[in-house]
Protein backbone atom coordinates (compact mmCIF):
# COMPACT_ATOMS: atom_id res chain seq x y z
CA UNK A 1 0.00 0.00 0.00
CA UNK A 2 1.14 3.43 -0.99
CA UNK A 3 1.92 5.88 1.99
CA UNK A 4 -0.11 9.25 1.73
CA UNK A 5 1.23 11.61 4.26
CA UNK A 6 4.79 10.39 5.60
CA UNK A 7 6.84 12.41 8.15
CA UNK A 8 10.16 11.62 10.03
CA UNK A 9 11.20 13.14 12.93
CA UNK A 10 9.85 16.37 12.17
CA UNK A 11 10.60 19.72 14.14
CA UNK A 12 9.68 23.12 13.98
CA UNK A 13 11.29 26.17 16.14
CA UNK A 14 9.80 29.81 16.11
CA UNK A 15 12.97 31.50 17.70
CA UNK A 16 12.63 30.17 21.21
CA UNK A 17 9.26 28.54 20.72
CA UNK A 18 9.61 24.30 19.72
CA UNK A 19 6.59 24.05 18.26
CA UNK A 20 7.05 20.60 16.76
CA UNK A 21 9.52 18.72 19.06
CA UNK A 22 9.95 15.27 16.30
CA UNK A 23 6.82 14.43 14.86
CA UNK A 24 6.85 11.12 13.18
CA UNK A 25 3.66 9.28 11.54
CA UNK A 26 2.46 7.80 8.17
CA UNK A 27 -1.04 7.69 6.56
CA UNK A 28 -1.97 4.94 4.34
CA UNK A 29 -3.35 5.56 1.15
CA UNK A 30 -7.20 5.54 1.34
CA UNK A 31 -7.45 6.45 4.75
CA UNK A 32 -9.31 8.53 6.99
CA UNK A 33 -7.52 10.40 9.78
CA UNK A 34 -7.22 12.23 12.91
CA UNK A 35 -5.23 15.01 14.21
CA UNK A 36 -6.18 15.83 17.34
CA UNK A 37 -4.74 18.48 19.86
CA UNK A 38 -5.75 21.20 21.94
CA UNK A 39 -4.92 24.90 21.11
CA UNK A 40 -1.42 25.60 20.72
CA UNK A 41 -0.53 22.27 20.12
CA UNK A 42 1.36 22.20 16.44
CA UNK A 43 -1.15 20.86 14.23
CA UNK A 44 -1.61 23.98 11.91
CA UNK A 45 2.00 23.92 11.94
CA UNK A 46 2.83 19.93 11.12
CA UNK A 47 -0.49 20.56 8.24
CA UNK A 48 1.78 23.74 7.07
CA UNK A 49 4.70 21.87 6.52
CA UNK A 50 3.12 19.19 4.78
CA UNK A 51 2.27 21.84 2.13
CA UNK A 52 5.24 23.60 1.98
CA UNK A 53 3.77 26.59 3.99
CA UNK A 54 6.56 26.61 6.56
CA UNK A 55 9.54 24.95 6.56
CA UNK A 56 10.61 22.04 9.01
CA UNK A 57 13.73 23.21 11.31
CA UNK A 58 14.38 19.20 11.11
CA UNK A 59 12.92 16.04 9.58
CA UNK A 60 11.45 14.98 6.51
CA UNK A 61 7.59 15.31 4.95
CA UNK A 62 6.48 13.03 2.08
CA UNK A 63 3.32 13.29 0.18
CA UNK A 64 2.61 10.32 -2.16
CA UNK A 65 6.23 9.56 -2.38
CA UNK A 66 7.08 13.13 -3.23
CA UNK A 67 9.37 15.24 -0.87
CA UNK A 68 7.88 18.39 0.13
CA UNK A 69 11.03 20.47 -0.62
CA UNK A 70 13.14 18.81 -2.85
CA UNK A 71 10.22 17.62 -5.06
CA UNK A 72 7.67 20.47 -4.37
CA UNK A 73 5.44 20.69 -7.29
CA UNK A 74 5.06 16.85 -7.34
CA UNK A 75 3.91 16.98 -3.98
CA UNK A 76 1.41 19.86 -4.11
CA UNK A 77 -0.14 18.43 -6.56
CA UNK A 78 -1.21 15.50 -4.89
CA UNK A 79 -2.30 17.50 -1.91
CA UNK A 80 -5.56 19.47 -1.73
CA UNK A 81 -5.74 21.81 1.79
CA UNK A 82 -8.34 23.81 3.65
CA UNK A 83 -6.55 26.43 5.83
CA UNK A 84 -8.02 27.32 9.20
CA UNK A 85 -8.32 30.82 8.54
CA UNK A 86 -11.23 31.81 6.39
CA UNK A 87 -9.49 33.92 3.51
CA UNK A 88 -10.62 34.96 0.43
CA UNK A 89 -9.47 37.07 -2.47
CA UNK A 90 -12.09 40.19 -2.25
CA UNK A 91 -11.41 40.73 -6.14
CA UNK A 92 -13.24 37.58 -7.68
CA UNK A 93 -16.59 35.67 -7.69
CA UNK A 94 -16.43 32.67 -6.55
CA UNK A 95 -16.34 30.62 -10.28
CA UNK A 96 -13.23 33.24 -10.70
CA UNK A 97 -11.99 31.97 -7.47
CA UNK A 98 -12.01 28.39 -8.39
CA UNK A 99 -10.82 28.92 -12.13
CA UNK A 100 -7.92 30.81 -10.99
CA UNK A 101 -6.95 28.16 -8.67
CA UNK A 102 -7.43 25.50 -11.29
CA UNK A 103 -4.76 27.97 -13.40
CA UNK A 104 -2.14 27.32 -10.72
CA UNK A 105 -2.39 23.75 -11.11
CA UNK A 106 -1.92 24.10 -15.07
CA UNK A 107 -5.53 22.86 -14.94
CA UNK A 108 -7.32 25.05 -17.93
CA UNK A 109 -10.13 23.07 -18.98
CA UNK A 110 -11.86 22.40 -16.19
CA UNK A 111 -15.17 23.69 -15.76
CA UNK A 112 -16.82 20.51 -15.59
CA UNK A 113 -15.08 19.45 -12.66
CA UNK A 114 -15.67 22.94 -11.00
CA UNK A 115 -19.41 22.68 -11.78
CA UNK A 116 -19.68 19.25 -10.00
CA UNK A 117 -17.55 20.76 -6.97
CA UNK A 118 -19.98 23.96 -7.18
CA UNK A 119 -23.36 21.59 -7.20
CA UNK A 120 -21.69 19.23 -4.05
CA UNK A 121 -20.98 21.96 -1.81
CA UNK A 122 -24.34 23.86 -2.97
CA UNK A 123 -22.66 26.69 -4.04
CA UNK A 124 -24.63 26.60 -7.24
CA UNK A 125 -26.75 29.87 -6.31
CA UNK A 126 -23.79 32.11 -5.40
CA UNK A 127 -21.14 30.67 -7.95
CA UNK A 128 -20.76 34.55 -9.56
CA UNK A 129 -21.30 36.16 -6.34
CA UNK A 130 -18.28 37.74 -5.03
CA UNK A 131 -16.61 36.61 -2.51
CA UNK A 132 -16.90 39.44 -0.04
CA UNK A 133 -20.80 39.21 -0.28
CA UNK A 134 -20.25 35.73 1.04
CA UNK A 135 -21.62 34.06 4.73
CA UNK A 136 -19.04 32.45 6.77
CA UNK A 137 -20.30 29.26 5.70
CA UNK A 138 -20.08 29.47 2.68
CA UNK A 139 -16.37 31.04 2.33
CA UNK A 140 -15.58 28.00 4.21
CA UNK A 141 -17.40 26.29 1.14
CA UNK A 142 -15.51 27.58 -1.30
CA UNK A 143 -12.17 27.27 0.34
CA UNK A 144 -13.18 22.91 0.37
CA UNK A 145 -13.54 23.45 -3.19
CA UNK A 146 -10.20 25.25 -4.01
CA UNK A 147 -8.57 22.97 -2.37
CA UNK A 148 -10.05 20.12 -4.78
CA UNK A 149 -10.26 21.66 -8.12
CA UNK A 150 -7.06 19.58 -9.07
CA UNK A 151 -8.73 16.55 -7.85
CA UNK A 152 -5.85 16.04 -5.10
CA UNK A 153 -5.49 12.39 -3.71
CA UNK A 154 -4.65 13.97 -0.42
CA UNK A 155 -6.71 16.06 1.30
CA UNK A 156 -5.96 17.92 4.21
CA UNK A 157 -8.77 20.23 6.61
CA UNK A 158 -7.80 22.48 9.11
CA UNK A 159 -10.86 22.54 11.12
CA UNK A 160 -12.93 22.81 8.46
CA UNK A 161 -16.40 23.14 10.87
CA UNK A 162 -15.31 25.56 13.53
CA UNK A 163 -17.83 28.08 13.33
CA UNK A 164 -20.01 26.13 10.69
CA UNK A 165 -23.80 25.79 11.43
CA UNK A 166 -24.92 22.10 12.16
CA UNK A 167 -26.30 21.95 8.60
CA UNK A 168 -23.58 22.90 7.02
CA UNK A 169 -21.24 20.41 9.16
CA UNK A 170 -23.44 17.38 8.45
CA UNK A 171 -23.38 18.47 4.62
CA UNK A 172 -19.81 18.77 4.12
CA UNK A 173 -19.39 15.56 6.08
CA UNK A 174 -21.50 13.31 4.26
CA UNK A 175 -19.12 15.06 0.84
CA UNK A 176 -15.82 14.33 2.44
CA UNK A 177 -17.01 11.08 3.49
CA UNK A 178 -18.12 10.13 -0.12
CA UNK A 179 -14.45 11.58 -1.45
CA UNK A 180 -13.02 9.45 1.28
CA UNK A 181 -14.96 6.07 -0.40
CA UNK A 182 -13.80 7.29 -3.57
CA UNK A 183 -10.42 6.60 -2.63
CA UNK A 184 -9.36 9.97 -1.39
CA UNK A 185 -6.98 10.11 1.69
CA UNK A 186 -8.36 12.47 4.16
CA UNK A 187 -6.59 14.02 6.97
CA UNK A 188 -8.29 16.48 9.15
CA UNK A 189 -8.36 18.31 12.48
CA UNK A 190 -11.13 18.71 14.58
CA UNK A 191 -12.20 20.34 18.24
CA UNK A 192 -15.16 17.89 18.03
CA UNK A 193 -14.35 14.77 19.12
CA UNK A 194 -17.65 13.72 18.47
CA UNK A 195 -16.85 14.01 14.85
CA UNK A 196 -13.34 12.71 15.01
CA UNK A 197 -14.61 9.40 16.86
CA UNK A 198 -17.24 8.88 14.11
CA UNK A 199 -15.34 9.54 11.00
CA UNK A 200 -11.52 8.80 11.58
CA UNK A 201 -10.00 5.65 11.00
CA UNK A 202 -6.71 6.37 13.13
CA UNK A 203 -6.05 8.68 15.45
CA UNK A 204 -3.16 11.05 16.59
CA UNK A 205 -2.97 12.86 19.13
CA UNK A 206 -0.62 15.97 19.78
CA UNK A 207 0.02 17.59 22.81
CA UNK A 208 3.24 20.50 22.57
CA UNK A 209 4.50 19.43 19.59
CA UNK A 210 4.52 15.64 20.63
CA UNK A 211 2.68 12.95 19.35
CA UNK A 212 1.33 11.33 23.09
CA UNK A 213 -1.13 8.72 21.55
CA UNK A 214 -1.31 7.30 17.60
CA UNK A 215 -3.81 4.45 17.09
CA UNK A 216 -6.98 3.05 15.07
CA UNK A 217 -10.01 4.97 16.70
CA UNK A 218 -11.44 1.59 18.12
CA UNK A 219 -8.42 0.73 19.99
CA UNK A 220 -8.02 4.21 21.38
CA UNK A 221 -11.70 3.44 22.64
CA UNK A 222 -10.78 0.20 23.81
CA UNK A 223 -7.83 1.10 26.24
CA UNK A 224 -10.32 3.12 28.08
CA UNK A 225 -12.65 0.56 29.86
CA UNK A 226 -15.27 0.54 32.15
CA UNK A 227 -18.37 3.71 32.17
CA UNK A 228 -18.37 7.54 32.33
CA UNK A 229 -20.38 8.80 35.40
CA UNK A 230 -20.95 12.65 34.82
CA UNK A 231 -22.58 14.45 37.91
CA UNK A 232 -23.58 18.20 38.59
CA UNK A 233 -23.24 18.71 42.76
CA UNK A 234 -24.47 21.36 45.04
CA UNK A 235 -20.64 22.37 45.74
CA UNK A 236 -17.35 22.93 43.49
CA UNK A 237 -15.16 20.10 45.63
CA UNK A 238 -15.25 16.19 45.54
CA UNK A 239 -14.58 14.46 49.07
CA UNK A 240 -11.26 13.43 49.38
CA UNK A 241 -10.34 9.70 48.62
CA UNK A 242 -13.42 9.02 45.72
CA UNK A 243 -13.57 5.54 44.47
CA UNK A 244 -13.05 6.84 41.35
CA UNK A 245 -11.10 8.46 38.54
CA UNK A 246 -12.07 11.84 37.97
CA UNK A 247 -11.81 12.73 34.40
CA UNK A 248 -13.08 16.51 34.45
CA UNK A 249 -14.48 18.73 36.47
CA UNK A 250 -15.26 22.48 36.52
CA UNK A 251 -17.88 24.44 38.39
CA UNK A 252 -20.10 21.77 40.31
CA UNK A 253 -19.67 19.63 36.71
CA UNK A 254 -17.68 16.16 37.04
CA UNK A 255 -17.14 13.16 35.46
CA UNK A 256 -15.98 9.90 37.08
CA UNK A 257 -14.56 6.85 35.57
CA UNK A 258 -16.17 3.86 36.82
CA UNK A 259 -14.80 0.28 36.36
CA UNK A 260 -18.34 -0.93 36.30
CA UNK A 261 -22.09 -0.55 37.27
CA UNK A 262 -20.57 -1.80 40.68
CA UNK A 263 -18.88 1.19 41.11
CA UNK A 264 -21.17 3.35 41.18
CA UNK A 265 -23.21 2.62 44.18
CA UNK A 266 -19.91 3.24 46.15
CA UNK A 267 -19.08 6.55 44.88
CA UNK A 268 -22.82 7.64 45.26
CA UNK A 269 -22.46 6.56 49.36
CA UNK A 270 -19.10 8.04 49.27
CA UNK A 271 -21.12 11.34 48.28
CA UNK A 272 -24.11 11.22 50.26
CA UNK A 273 -21.47 10.28 53.71
CA UNK A 274 -19.78 13.63 52.57
CA UNK A 275 -23.27 15.63 52.89
CA UNK A 276 -23.07 16.26 48.85
CA UNK A 277 -26.28 16.83 47.27
CA UNK A 278 -26.65 15.53 43.64
CA UNK A 279 -28.00 17.70 41.17
CA UNK A 280 -28.32 15.76 37.89
CA UNK A 281 -26.56 11.94 36.97
CA UNK A 282 -25.59 10.85 33.68
CA UNK A 283 -24.31 7.08 32.88
CA UNK A 284 -22.43 6.62 29.62
CA UNK A 285 -20.26 4.51 27.79
CA UNK A 286 -16.67 6.22 27.09
CA UNK A 287 -15.98 8.27 24.01
CA UNK A 288 -12.96 9.89 22.62
CA UNK A 289 -13.72 12.80 24.50
CA UNK A 290 -12.84 10.88 27.80
CA UNK A 291 -10.14 9.44 26.09
CA UNK A 292 -8.69 12.31 25.06
CA UNK A 293 -8.61 14.31 28.41
CA UNK A 294 -7.06 11.13 29.91
CA UNK A 295 -4.11 11.36 27.42
CA UNK A 296 -3.91 14.67 27.72
CA UNK A 297 -3.67 14.87 31.48
CA UNK A 298 -1.35 12.08 31.68
CA UNK A 299 1.44 13.67 29.47
CA UNK B 1 5.28 27.40 -16.80
CA UNK B 2 1.93 25.71 -16.17
CA UNK B 3 0.80 28.75 -13.71
CA UNK B 4 2.08 31.68 -15.47
CA UNK B 5 -0.49 32.25 -17.84
CA UNK B 6 -3.23 32.52 -14.95
CA UNK B 7 -1.01 34.19 -12.36
CA UNK B 8 -0.67 36.99 -14.84
CA UNK B 9 -4.39 36.49 -15.74
CA UNK B 10 -5.57 37.45 -12.27
CA UNK B 11 -3.21 39.74 -11.52
CA UNK B 12 -4.74 42.20 -14.81
CA UNK B 13 -7.99 41.53 -13.91
CA UNK B 14 -7.08 42.42 -10.54
CA UNK B 15 -6.17 45.75 -11.57
CA UNK B 16 -8.53 46.09 -14.31
CA UNK B 17 -11.78 45.56 -12.00
CA UNK B 18 -10.89 48.63 -10.35
CA UNK B 19 -9.93 50.23 -13.35
CA UNK B 20 -11.18 53.32 -12.23
CA UNK B 21 -8.98 53.99 -9.33
CA UNK B 22 -5.42 51.94 -10.92
CA UNK B 23 -5.94 53.79 -14.45
CA UNK B 24 -7.81 56.65 -15.08
CA UNK B 25 -7.03 58.51 -11.32
CA UNK B 26 -3.09 58.39 -12.38
CA UNK B 27 -4.43 59.30 -15.86
CA UNK B 28 -5.70 62.68 -14.20
CA UNK B 29 -3.18 63.16 -12.01
CA UNK B 30 -0.68 63.42 -14.68
CA UNK B 31 -3.23 65.65 -16.97
CA UNK B 32 -3.15 68.19 -13.58
CA UNK B 33 0.65 68.42 -13.68
CA UNK B 34 0.39 68.97 -17.17
CA UNK B 35 -1.84 71.73 -17.06
CA UNK B 36 -0.41 73.56 -14.00
CA UNK B 37 3.51 73.26 -14.52
CA UNK B 38 2.99 73.78 -18.54
CA UNK B 39 0.97 77.03 -17.75
CA UNK B 40 2.78 78.14 -14.90
CA UNK B 41 6.32 77.77 -16.46
CA UNK B 42 5.68 77.93 -20.16
CA UNK B 43 8.07 80.78 -21.64
CA UNK B 44 10.23 81.01 -18.10
CA UNK B 45 11.33 77.62 -18.42
CA UNK B 46 13.28 76.31 -22.09
CA UNK B 47 15.56 73.07 -21.85
CA UNK B 48 15.92 72.82 -25.77
CA UNK B 49 15.60 75.48 -28.38
CA UNK B 50 13.91 73.47 -30.37
CA UNK B 51 11.53 71.75 -27.69
CA UNK B 52 8.60 73.72 -25.61
CA UNK B 53 8.47 73.55 -22.16
CA UNK B 54 4.84 71.69 -22.23
CA UNK B 55 6.46 69.58 -25.07
CA UNK B 56 9.28 68.39 -22.89
CA UNK B 57 7.18 67.66 -19.89
CA UNK B 58 5.24 65.11 -21.71
CA UNK B 59 7.16 62.49 -22.04
CA UNK B 60 8.75 62.79 -18.64
CA UNK B 61 5.41 62.57 -17.14
CA UNK B 62 4.64 59.62 -19.28
CA UNK B 63 7.44 57.34 -17.50
CA UNK B 64 6.57 58.88 -14.56
CA UNK B 65 3.45 57.33 -14.70
CA UNK B 66 4.43 54.09 -15.89
CA UNK B 67 7.05 53.87 -12.91
CA UNK B 68 4.96 54.72 -10.19
CA UNK B 69 1.96 52.47 -11.89
CA UNK B 70 4.31 49.37 -11.86
CA UNK B 71 5.53 50.07 -8.48
CA UNK B 72 2.03 50.27 -7.34
CA UNK B 73 0.81 47.34 -9.33
CA UNK B 74 3.11 44.46 -7.74
CA UNK B 75 3.53 46.10 -4.09
CA UNK B 76 -0.44 46.43 -3.43
CA UNK B 77 -1.17 43.13 -4.89
CA UNK B 78 1.43 41.09 -2.60
CA UNK B 79 0.62 43.37 0.60
CA UNK B 80 -2.96 42.30 -0.20
CA UNK B 81 -2.39 39.05 -0.37
CA UNK B 82 -0.53 38.75 2.08
CA UNK B 83 -2.81 41.04 4.92
CA UNK B 84 -5.58 38.89 4.13
CA UNK B 85 -3.60 35.51 3.96
CA UNK B 86 -5.06 34.58 0.68
CA UNK B 87 -1.62 34.51 -0.55
CA UNK B 88 -1.76 30.78 0.84
CA UNK B 89 -3.64 29.95 -2.32
CA UNK B 90 -0.38 30.48 -4.61
CA UNK B 91 1.77 29.16 -1.77
CA UNK B 92 -0.06 25.76 -1.63
CA UNK B 93 -0.08 25.32 -5.93
CA UNK B 94 2.95 24.42 -7.64
CA UNK B 95 3.82 27.61 -8.83
CA UNK B 96 7.73 28.20 -9.44
CA UNK B 97 9.19 31.64 -8.21
CA UNK B 98 10.01 31.91 -11.73
CA UNK B 99 6.93 32.30 -12.86
CA UNK B 100 5.57 33.80 -9.58
CA UNK B 101 8.12 36.83 -10.44
CA UNK B 102 7.47 36.96 -14.40
CA UNK B 103 3.33 37.09 -13.95
CA UNK B 104 3.69 39.44 -11.11
CA UNK B 105 6.33 41.87 -13.11
CA UNK B 106 4.51 41.43 -16.65
CA UNK B 107 1.20 42.66 -14.88
CA UNK B 108 2.94 45.60 -13.59
CA UNK B 109 4.20 46.21 -16.96
CA UNK B 110 1.24 46.18 -18.28
CA UNK B 111 -0.43 48.12 -15.96
CA UNK B 112 2.25 50.38 -16.48
CA UNK B 113 1.90 50.93 -19.76
CA UNK B 114 -2.19 51.15 -19.93
CA UNK B 115 -1.71 54.03 -17.85
CA UNK B 116 1.30 55.32 -19.68
CA UNK B 117 -0.26 55.23 -23.08
CA UNK B 118 -3.43 57.04 -21.38
CA UNK B 119 -1.37 59.94 -20.18
CA UNK B 120 -0.02 60.19 -23.87
CA UNK B 121 -3.27 60.31 -25.34
CA UNK B 122 -4.75 62.59 -22.86
CA UNK B 123 -2.03 64.96 -23.68
CA UNK B 124 -1.63 64.79 -27.23
CA UNK B 125 -5.09 66.78 -27.03
CA UNK B 126 -2.90 69.07 -25.47
CA UNK B 127 0.35 69.25 -26.64
CA UNK B 128 2.20 69.27 -30.43
CA UNK B 129 4.07 66.20 -30.37
CA UNK B 130 6.17 63.72 -32.41
CA UNK B 131 8.38 60.41 -32.10
CA UNK B 132 11.16 60.69 -33.38
CA UNK B 133 12.79 56.92 -32.77
CA UNK B 134 9.54 54.77 -31.33
CA UNK B 135 12.07 51.68 -30.36
CA UNK B 136 13.84 53.86 -27.83
CA UNK B 137 10.33 54.96 -26.34
CA UNK B 138 9.46 51.42 -26.27
CA UNK B 139 12.85 49.89 -25.04
CA UNK B 140 12.45 52.43 -21.92
CA UNK B 141 9.25 51.90 -20.87
CA UNK B 142 9.55 48.34 -20.63
CA UNK B 143 12.26 47.97 -18.71
CA UNK B 144 11.79 50.95 -16.30
CA UNK B 145 8.42 49.10 -16.34
CA UNK B 146 10.03 45.92 -15.69
CA UNK B 147 12.26 47.54 -12.76
CA UNK B 148 9.55 49.21 -11.03
CA UNK B 149 7.19 46.21 -11.04
CA UNK B 150 9.97 43.97 -9.38
CA UNK B 151 10.50 47.09 -6.87
CA UNK B 152 7.44 46.67 -6.13
CA UNK B 153 7.69 43.23 -5.68
CA UNK B 154 10.56 43.50 -3.73
CA UNK B 155 8.72 46.18 -1.30
CA UNK B 156 5.57 44.06 -0.61
CA UNK B 157 7.72 41.05 0.11
CA UNK B 158 9.47 43.22 2.66
CA UNK B 159 6.70 45.40 4.14
CA UNK B 160 3.85 43.43 6.82
CA UNK B 161 1.99 46.39 6.49
CA UNK B 162 0.04 48.91 4.44
CA UNK B 163 1.62 51.89 5.55
CA UNK B 164 5.22 50.64 5.24
CA UNK B 165 4.07 50.09 1.07
CA UNK B 166 2.92 53.80 1.42
CA UNK B 167 6.36 54.89 3.27
CA UNK B 168 8.48 53.00 0.80
CA UNK B 169 5.97 54.69 -2.25
CA UNK B 170 6.70 58.38 -0.46
CA UNK B 171 10.11 58.44 0.62
CA UNK B 172 11.96 56.24 -1.84
CA UNK B 173 9.81 56.05 -5.14
CA UNK B 174 8.22 59.53 -5.36
CA UNK B 175 11.40 61.56 -4.87
CA UNK B 176 13.60 59.36 -6.97
CA UNK B 177 10.98 60.27 -10.21
CA UNK B 178 11.06 64.15 -8.92
CA UNK B 179 14.53 64.23 -8.60
CA UNK B 180 15.18 62.80 -12.30
CA UNK B 181 14.21 65.45 -14.08
CA UNK B 182 10.92 65.25 -15.49
CA UNK B 183 9.96 68.37 -14.67
CA UNK B 184 13.38 70.01 -16.01
CA UNK B 185 16.86 68.65 -17.17
CA UNK B 186 19.42 68.33 -14.65
CA UNK B 187 21.89 70.45 -16.91
CA UNK B 188 19.73 73.30 -15.34
CA UNK B 189 21.15 72.37 -11.91
CA UNK B 190 23.72 73.69 -9.90
CA UNK B 191 27.31 70.74 -10.37
CA UNK B 192 26.69 68.93 -7.03
CA UNK B 193 23.45 68.24 -8.02
CA UNK B 194 23.66 67.15 -11.44
CA UNK B 195 26.45 64.68 -9.85
CA UNK B 196 24.00 63.53 -7.59
CA UNK B 197 21.41 63.10 -10.38
CA UNK B 198 23.54 60.67 -12.34
CA UNK B 199 23.71 58.05 -9.29
CA UNK B 200 19.73 57.86 -9.71
CA UNK B 201 18.74 55.16 -12.10
CA UNK B 202 15.50 56.55 -12.69
CA UNK B 203 17.24 59.52 -13.71
CA UNK B 204 18.74 57.16 -16.73
CA UNK B 205 14.80 55.76 -17.28
CA UNK B 206 13.51 59.22 -17.98
CA UNK B 207 16.40 60.82 -20.30
CA UNK B 208 16.57 57.93 -22.54
CA UNK B 209 12.60 57.53 -22.76
CA UNK B 210 12.77 61.11 -23.63
CA UNK B 211 15.07 60.92 -26.33
CA UNK B 212 12.94 58.80 -28.17
CA UNK B 213 10.96 61.70 -28.60
CA UNK B 214 13.14 64.11 -29.45
CA UNK B 215 16.56 62.95 -29.81
CA UNK B 216 18.23 65.19 -27.91
CA UNK B 217 18.99 63.99 -24.02
CA UNK B 218 21.45 64.63 -20.91
CA UNK B 219 23.22 61.52 -21.36
CA UNK B 220 23.65 59.10 -24.80
CA UNK B 221 20.46 57.17 -24.90
CA UNK B 222 22.69 53.80 -25.39
CA UNK B 223 24.58 54.64 -21.86
CA UNK B 224 21.11 54.84 -20.56
CA UNK B 225 20.12 51.90 -21.71
CA UNK B 226 22.65 50.17 -20.50
CA UNK B 227 22.56 51.96 -16.79
CA UNK B 228 19.36 50.77 -17.00
CA UNK B 229 19.50 47.63 -18.32
CA UNK B 230 22.29 46.73 -15.70
CA UNK B 231 19.51 47.66 -12.82
CA UNK B 232 17.35 45.76 -14.22
CA UNK B 233 19.12 42.63 -14.09
CA UNK B 234 20.26 43.33 -10.80
CA UNK B 235 17.07 44.07 -9.28
CA UNK B 236 15.81 40.73 -10.69
CA UNK B 237 18.39 38.91 -9.30
CA UNK B 238 18.09 40.25 -6.09
CA UNK B 239 13.91 39.98 -6.51
CA UNK B 240 14.26 36.46 -7.50
CA UNK B 241 16.50 35.09 -4.35
CA UNK B 242 14.29 36.65 -2.15
CA UNK B 243 11.37 34.66 -3.35
CA UNK B 244 13.53 31.03 -3.82
CA UNK B 245 14.60 31.70 -0.28
CA UNK B 246 10.70 32.24 0.69
CA UNK B 247 11.40 35.47 2.71
CA UNK B 248 8.70 36.15 4.64
CA UNK B 249 6.22 34.41 2.46
CA UNK B 250 6.99 30.68 3.84
CA UNK B 251 7.63 30.55 7.65
N1 LIG C 1 4.40 32.03 12.64
C1 LIG C 1 4.58 31.72 13.91
N2 LIG C 1 5.49 32.39 14.64
C2 LIG C 1 5.69 32.07 15.95
N3 LIG C 1 5.03 31.11 16.60
C3 LIG C 1 4.11 30.41 15.92
C4 LIG C 1 3.83 30.68 14.55
N4 LIG C 1 2.88 29.81 14.14
C5 LIG C 1 2.56 29.06 15.21
N5 LIG C 1 3.29 29.40 16.30
C6 LIG C 1 3.25 28.78 17.62
O1 LIG C 1 3.43 27.40 17.46
C7 LIG C 1 2.61 26.66 18.36
C8 LIG C 1 1.74 25.71 17.58
O2 LIG C 1 0.76 26.45 16.88
P1 LIG C 1 -0.29 25.78 15.90
O3 LIG C 1 0.41 24.84 15.01
O4 LIG C 1 -1.06 26.87 15.27
O5 LIG C 1 -1.22 24.98 16.91
P2 LIG C 1 -2.64 24.31 16.68
O6 LIG C 1 -2.97 24.39 15.22
O7 LIG C 1 -2.47 22.91 17.17
O8 LIG C 1 -3.60 25.08 17.51
C9 LIG C 1 1.83 27.70 19.14
O9 LIG C 1 2.49 27.91 20.37
C10 LIG C 1 1.89 28.92 18.28
O10 LIG C 1 1.82 30.08 19.06
MG1 LIG D 1 -4.57 25.24 14.30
Amino acid sequence: MTIAIEALNVEKRYGALQALAGVSLSVAEGEFFGLLGPNGAGKTTLISIIAGLARASAGEVRVMGADVVTDYRRARRMLGVVPQELVFDPFFTVRETLRIQSGYYGLRDNDAWIDEVIHHLDLGARADANMRALSGGMKRRVLVAQALVHRPPVIVLDEPTAGVDVELRRGLWQFIRRLNRDGHTIVLTTHYLEEAEELCDRIAMLKAGRIVALDSTRNLLGTFSGLVLRLRLDRETLPEGLAAEVLSGDAGHYALRLHDHGGLELVLRQLREAGATIRELELEPPDLEEVFLRVMRKH
Amino acid sequence: MASFPTLLYKELLRFWKVGFQTVAAPVLTALLYLVVFAYALEGRMRVYDQVSYAQFLVPGLVMMSVLQNAFANSSSSLIQSKITGNLVFMLLAPISYLEFFSAYVLASMIRGLVVGAGVLAVTVWFVELRVVAPLWVIAYALLGGAILGGLGLIAGIWADRFDQIAAFQNFVILPLTFLSGVFYSIRSLPEFWQQASRLNPFFYMIDGFRYGFFGISDVPPLASLAVVAVSFVLLSTACLLLLRSGYKLRQ
